[in-house]
């Protein structure tokens, strides 16, 4: 039992991560219907960011103190968020009106350029990541132990899906941005300026990565350049299993692909892990298209 | 007439080069064979891509099927009598490249299937999800016969080199003139019909679950015998070889090519093999150059450099308009 | 018929591509002028680290000599080729490198299975072949023209075993491999082998693949079964995650690894979860020996950084194929080959090496015990088995070990930091 619990924290806390990413592919699918393919590399950026960021500010404050922690969290959102935002306005935006399937090619090229722009600047070697949040166990009983990263990444992603509902559910802009996803035409008819909806999406979805970077080079402290590729599919997996544009299926999708990923590496399957999502993946596409909580969208002729 | 006097025309070129290239640089002879083979998987690729419209990131794992099965039984025949040089040795790279493809094949059908309802992304990040899944069962079986370990996962599979320029090139002959004239033909409008409006399609009674289906199988045979050629030529295997990266390399020949254009994608996937060697120079920047020049294609020229509408100027065919999937 | 012109550009193409300028060009060694060596590695791609490490290391070697006057009264002129981390490349740097740069010898690869692909154009050349980090068996037995400066994995799995059983008095081991590389899997299996042959037991068999984080479902089910030693072939990058998460979990026995766990980064920020853990490597970096002080030093001071294993072989490897250019007389294959096959009790950063019959480095191996977050040296280990310089081996430590939990954190900067 002790086993079984331990695993779920750890299966919580490492969904918790996807989540943040999850979130981003999902309001980016649900404005502009394709799948951000360098939202993967945009995380490993913000991991990136965060890493330079807590040397820098190291002599205001020192690494370790909630000072360098929320500077930390910050200059990583914004960075990514300004990445993204030119992502979008550079590679996505010249192509609105094509076929999807370009859209994704060009995705496909900006993730790669990320990657390997990343390996020669940064180099390749992983690096330790600064002990911002501490990983000293927080509760420590017989059967489980919970550290302090694992805490405070839990709670950050709480934090920050919170934060988004509000955003989405209560502001005017996240009514817009529902109305774009719902239907982009009637929603620019009626006043809505598209383009600063998908770059706001854009904007918001790049940021939760970031913070997911920072959490996740906490929770493993070793990022290297191509850290980003396997999370971001595996979010997009989660995603794709809540039901992708919808915001808590994809929260929810995140939590159980991090808890049967943990569990299945504990037993034989381990190596399997990867091939895991991506079987879940097949699963949901083959018996339920729309996700846990989506709906069915029609195609209309 | 005429066109079975080219084809023996293009054979007599064929030998002749298989002549030639033992006097050109090995460097560049390597090249001409990756060339073959990736034309081969390029347009076995096009088949399921571009004509029949299904978004497919997985070859790289029909190629790794039809690379480990054929190396699987050469490997064996190798080492109980058969010889490694001389007729033995093409019979057994025949049969090899046979049973490869055929496994390959059957993990098209594994893939085709279940996929029939997905469209565009979903099929994509499917599809890759297959590759994936592929390359990381191979990374964890422990196939032995006789307790000679095949296969391999992360230490490998050494296999002997089989592979020649003729070889390679019969395959890839034999690939193009199977997919053109299936799709030209009568019974091939119906790969045309599912890509250009799956719907209109069906409602017209065209059988799509049959077309997408036959799609994926054969692309899949051809990606097999590909990797078949790929493997006896490479002399070594390792799953990291055919992750999702790969099949990301064969969609990009596709698509420089333009999705649809037989002749685009087969020059795309000589210049698409070739570039990179000349780009060495640039050491490091080399993969950022690559991917720039991806994004760049996209925005500026989608439909490939090499489309169906450049093809057809450039040769005054009167070809029967193939209906273009851009708008 | 529309299937004309497709054949016509078809065979068209061929033709002028083949013919146009792609002879072969003519093989002779140029005997003036800089000596020209080829290096090919991953610089890019899933591996770009070690990739990185290894040619930094080799190149820095080049300076000096070259600095130095070169050799023979030539300079050295390396071209060093990118093979992404892929087989397929490193084939066609290779051949690139025989037929159009001309090169009189090889460096190259980290990886075993790169090595392994591109052996066969080296040894079909005759062209020299000299892997600084290869450890699987198999790549010298391709061919007379291919050497390696490092351990293989027999010899290391060996020691280490024989480390566990002797001198840690384990009985019961757990194995963590990592399934996606060739080094982690030969090593491993090195070690049950002697392990088992020495009276112990495996007692749990756990994988996981390069670029994982997550550990502790295989650390949960490891800890279940009790073991004395915990055997970890892996890398740093991983390594130094599942050490952490082990010590969280609570698992207190010594961890034990190979020379893939030498970097600087391996123990930084984790100095306390670190205390227990042994590995064995080429040297130490504590070693006063000129030869290796002066190596940190250089290295340092032109990258800015301290070297890891890999940057020290590679500065071996490219001393190596230099000293043999000297004592042959002449860059021509079959004399540098023997050269290189005649390499004896060479000073190398990485030990004293001699070149063995199967082509293999016949060198010591050094047991360090981790302490501080620094390596210290425990035991030296000969190629012949016979161990040597150890200090009494520590007691099995089930009960008094720390529990890395909430005492403060050790800020003593770790070895090799800036």
């Amino acid at each position: 039992m002790d086993v079984f619990l331990q695993q779920l924290v750890n299966g919580i806390s490492l969904g918790a991560i996807y989540a943040l990413i999850a979130l981003g592919y999902t309001m980016i699918y649900g404005v502009l219907r394709f799948i951000n393919f360098a939202h993967g590399d945009v995380f490993m950026i913000g991991a990136y960011v965060g890493f330079y960021a807590a040397t820098m500010i190291s002599s205001v404050f020192p690494i370790g103190s909630v000072g360098a922690a929320v500077f930390v969290l910050l200059s990583a959102m914004i960075v990514c968020a300004a990445l993204g935002a030119s992502i979008e306005f550079l590679a996505y935006r010249p192509l609105r009106s094509r076929p999807k399937l370009t859209v994704l090619i060009t995705a496909i090229g900006v993730s790669l350029f990320l990657e390997y722009v990343a390996q020669l600047l940064f180099g390749a070697t992983p690096k330790g990541y600064p002990e911002i949040f501490s990983d000293r166990a927080l509760i420590r009983t017989d059967a489980i132990t919970i550290n302090v990263v694992q805490a405070v990444v839990i709670c950050v992603s709480l934090f920050l899906m919170f934060a988004l509902r509000i955003i989405v559910l209560k502001t005017k802009i996240g009514t817009a941005m529902r109305a774009v996803s719902f239907n982009q035409s009637a929603a620019s008819l009626m006043g809505i300026n598209i383009s600063s909806v998908i770059t706001f999406t854009f904007v918001i979805g790049s940021a939760l990565a970031a913070a997911g970077g920072v959490l996740y080079g906490s929770q493993y402290p070793s990022i290297e350049p191509l850290m980003g590729i396997m999370p971001g599919l595996k979010a997009f997996v989660a995603a794709v299993l809540g039901g992708i544009g919808n915001i808590p299926g994809a929260a929810l999708g995140a939590m159980i692909i991090g808890i049967v990923e943990t569990f299945a590496a504990s037993t034989f399957l381990s190596t399997y892990r990867d091939a895991i999502a991506f079987a879940i993946l097949i699963a949901i596409l083959i018996f339920k298209p729309s996700g846990l909580l989506g709906h069915k969208e029609i195609e209309k002729v | 007439m005429k066109s079975n006097l080219l084809l023996l025309v293009a054979a007599v070129v064929v030998v002749a080069l298989s002549f030639l290239m033992d006097s050109l640089d090995p460097y560049f002879a390597r090249m001409i064979i990756m060339a073959g083979v990736n034309i081969t998987l390029a347009v076995s690729l096009n088949l399921i891509n571009g004509f029949t419209g299904q978004f497919s990131l997985g070859h790289a794992g029909f190629m790794a099927i039809g690379a480990y099965l054929s190396a699987i039984v050469s490997t064996y025949m190798l080492s109980h009598g058969w010889d490694a040089t001389g007729l033995g040795a093409t019979l057994v790279l025949i049969l090899g490249l046979l049973v490869g493809g055929s496994f390959a094949a059957l993990g098209g059908l594994a893939v085709g299937i279940p996929t029939l309802r997905l469209r565009g992304d979903y099929l994509a990040i499917a599809t890759l999800g297959f590759n994936e899944i592929i390359r990381v069962v191979i990374q964890n079986v422990d196939f032995r016969i006789d307790g000679v370990s095949y296969v391999g996962g992360a230490r490998g599979f050494s296999v002997t080199q089989l592979s020649d320029f003729i070889s390679v090139f019969l395959v890839a002959a034999i690939a193009v003139w199977l997919v053109e004239n299936l799709v030209n033909s009568t019974y091939g409008r119906g790969f045309l019909a599912v890509r250009d409006d799956e719907v209109a399609a069906e409602a017209m009674g065209v059988n799509t679950t049959k077309f997408k289906v036959q799609a994926f199988v054969i692309g899949a045979f051809f990606a097999g015998v590909a990797g078949g050629l790929y493997s006896h030529f490479n002399n070594y295997l390792s799953p990291n070889d055919f992750t999702f990266l790969k099949s990301i390399d064969i969609v990009v020949m596709v698509i420089l090519g333009g999705m649809g254009s037989t002749i685009g994608v087969i020059i795309a996937a000589i210049v698409l093999t070739a570039l990179p060697e000349f780009l060495r120079e640039f050491a490091s920047y080399r993969m950022i150059i690559y991917s720039l020049l991806l994004i760049i294609l996209m925005i500026a020229r989608p439909q490939g450099l090499l489309g169906p509408e450049v093809v057809r100027t450039l040769l005054k065919r009167k070809k029967h308009k193939p209906a273009a999937p851009i708008t | 018929m529309n299937r004309s012109p497709l054949f016509y550009i078809f065979a068209v193409l061929f033709t002028i591509g083949s013919l146009t300028s792609c002879k072969k060009e003519g093989g002779a060694v140029d005997n003036t002028g800089d000596i020209v060596v080829g290096e090919f590695a991953s610089l890019t791609g899933q591996t770009a680290t070690f990739g990185q490490s290894v040619t930094e290391g080799s190149h820095l070697a080049f300076d000096e000599i070259n600095e130095a006057g070169g050799v023979l009264d030539r300079k050295i002129k390396v071209v060093t080729e990118d093979d992404q981390s892929k087989t397929e490349d490193a084939n066609a740097a290779v051949q690139k490198l025989i037929s159009r740069d001309n090169v009189i010898a090889l460096l190259g690869e980290v990886a075993s299975s790169r090595s392994m692909a591109a052996a066969p154009t080296a040894q079909n050349a005759k062209i020299p072949m000299i892997s600084p980090a290869s450890t699987n068996e198999e790549v010298t037995k391709k061919g007379d023209y291919i050497f390696r400066i490092c351990f293989i994995d027999p010899f290391q799995g060996e020691a280490l075993a024989n480390f566990a059983l002797k001198s840690l008095n384990a009985k019961r081991a757990a194995v963590l491999q990592d399934v996606r590389q060739d080094y982690s899997l030969g090593l491993a299996e090195a070690f049950k082998r002697t392990f088992l042959a020495g009276g112990g037991q495996i007692v749990s068999e756990q994988s996981y693949s390069s670029s994982d984080k997550e550990f502790r479902a295989q650390l949960t089910s490891v800890r279940s079964s009790q073991p004395d030693v915990i055997f970890v072939p892996g890398y740093y990058n991983e390594v130094s995650l599942i050490v952490r998460q082990a010590r969280e979990l609570g698992l207190t026995v010594p961890l034990l690894g190979g020379d893939g766990w030498d970097s600087p980064e391996l123990t930084k920020g984790a100095e306390k979860e670190f205390e227990n853990t042994y590995l064995s490597n080429h040297f130490a970096a504590e070693d006063p020996d000129p030869i290796v002080q002066g190596f940190v030093t250089k290295y340092k001071q032109k990258y800015g950084k301290s070297p890891d294993a890999m940057a020290a072989l590679g500065y071996d490897a490219a001393r190596i194929l230099a000293d043999a250019i000297k004592r042959a007389g002449t860059t021509e294959g079959p004399k540098l080959r023997d050269a290189i096959a005649q390499t004896k009790d060479f000073l190398g950063v990485t030990g004293k090496i001699t070149i063995n019959a199967q082509r293999n480095a016949d060198k010591p191996l050094t047991i360090l015990k981790v302490v501080n977050g620094q390596f210290k040296f425990h035991q030296r280990v000969d190629p012949s088995g016979a161990t040597s310089g150890s200090t009494a081996a520590p007691a099995p430590d089930s009960s008094a070990a720390a529990t890395p939990d909430t005492t403060k954190k050790n800020v003593t900067a770790p070895a090799g930091a800036k």
